[in-house]
């Protein structure tokens, strides 16, 4: 009988090469910010002024927390402790949710406010503000969708728990998922002081 | 048959450990917040501190560098030196214009 191929330690080197191309595309994002800044600091001090720094916050606590149940979750799947890993992987895809619907907020807010990309609003303003908001909604919107990217595969890893594919001595799966979730977190600690507390 | 090369971290990180380490991103953050609202000065220096600081404590923790062996710890060193050289590249770039 053939043993089913198996090699965790390739598997993390792969996810850690993804990540790689993510850390570049998100940095070439976080150049071009630093360089319009650069151009613009005033217009971009007074941009973010105007964003929600409470909602800001608040969301940077729930996917640090978010980032916190997983590391758990995956603890707990080491430790042979299933039933708890589970709850700790739903509380953090909830987490999730939390975020999308509290960025959801804070974007509609904006648009209500005629500031979105070519808004009437937004167009009136100086150049230094319209790039502000251009690389606002271009970089929390990119990094929305790899919450939601993260969120569909943590799923998957809570449907492969439950069914005993993920498990003690075969976690390999859900610890790259918890990788893409973590450096997601990094990108957003990055996020905060660069849109919210730049005023 | 197949060579297993699975290798699972020696040890999983510790509840203690992990709380530990989000307890410090918390107060990371709020120390942060705080420092953006005394000063422009006070704001930028939390900034390039405290915000690579967070991002170090999940890479080193949450990530698991702290468990992993030299070649995936020399992968990421490699990326973020390249990273840092395209930065200090596009300051100088923008200083010497």
């Amino acid at each position: 009988m053939s043993v089913p191929h198996r090699d965790d330690f390739g598997a993390r080197i792969g996810m850690w090469l993804f990540l790689f191309t993510e850390m570049m595309l998100f940095g070439g994002l976080f150049l071009l910010y630093s360089a319009y800044r650069s151009m613009h600091p005033l217009e971009f001090h007074a941009a973010s002024e105007e964003l929600n720094v409470v909602l800001g916050v608040f969301n940077t606590l729930v996917l640090l927390t978010s980032s916190w149940t997983l590391a758990l979750s995956l603890t707990a799947v080491e430790k042979g402790e299933t039933r708890l890993a589970k709850g700790l992987l739903a509380a953090t895809i909830l987490l999730g949710v939390v975020f999308l619907v509290d960025k959801g907020f804070e974007w509609s807010a904006e648009f209500r406010h005629g500031i979105y990309p070519n808004g009437p609003e937004l167009l009136k303003r100086a150049p230094g503000e319209v790039l502000f908001f251009g690389l606002y909604f271009t970089m929390t919107g990119l990094h929305g969708l790899h919450v939601l990217a993260g969120m569909t595969l943590l799923s998957v890893a809570l449907l492969k728990l439950a069914q005993g594919e993920v498990k003690l001595g075969n976690s390999v799966f859900l610890e790259n998922i918890g990788l893409y979730w973590h450096l997601v977190d990094v990108i957003w600690i990055f996020l905060l002081p660069l849109f919210y507390l730049a005023a | 048959m197949t060579m297993d090369t699975s290798h699972p971290p020696a040890e999983p990180a510790s509840y203690q450990t992990i709380t530990t380490v989000w307890a410090a991103l918390l107060v990371l953050t709020g120390l942060l917040v705080a420092a953006s609202g005394v000063s422009p000065f006070w704001a930028v220096a939390a900034m390039l501190t405290l915000t690579p600081l967070k991002a170090g404590l999940v890479l080193y923790y949450f990530m698991h560098l702290k468990y992993e062996g030299p070649l995936i710890k020399g992968m990421v060193a490699i990326a973020l030196t390249t990273l840092v050289i395209f930065i200090g590249m596009m300051f100088l770039d923008l200083a010497f214009r």
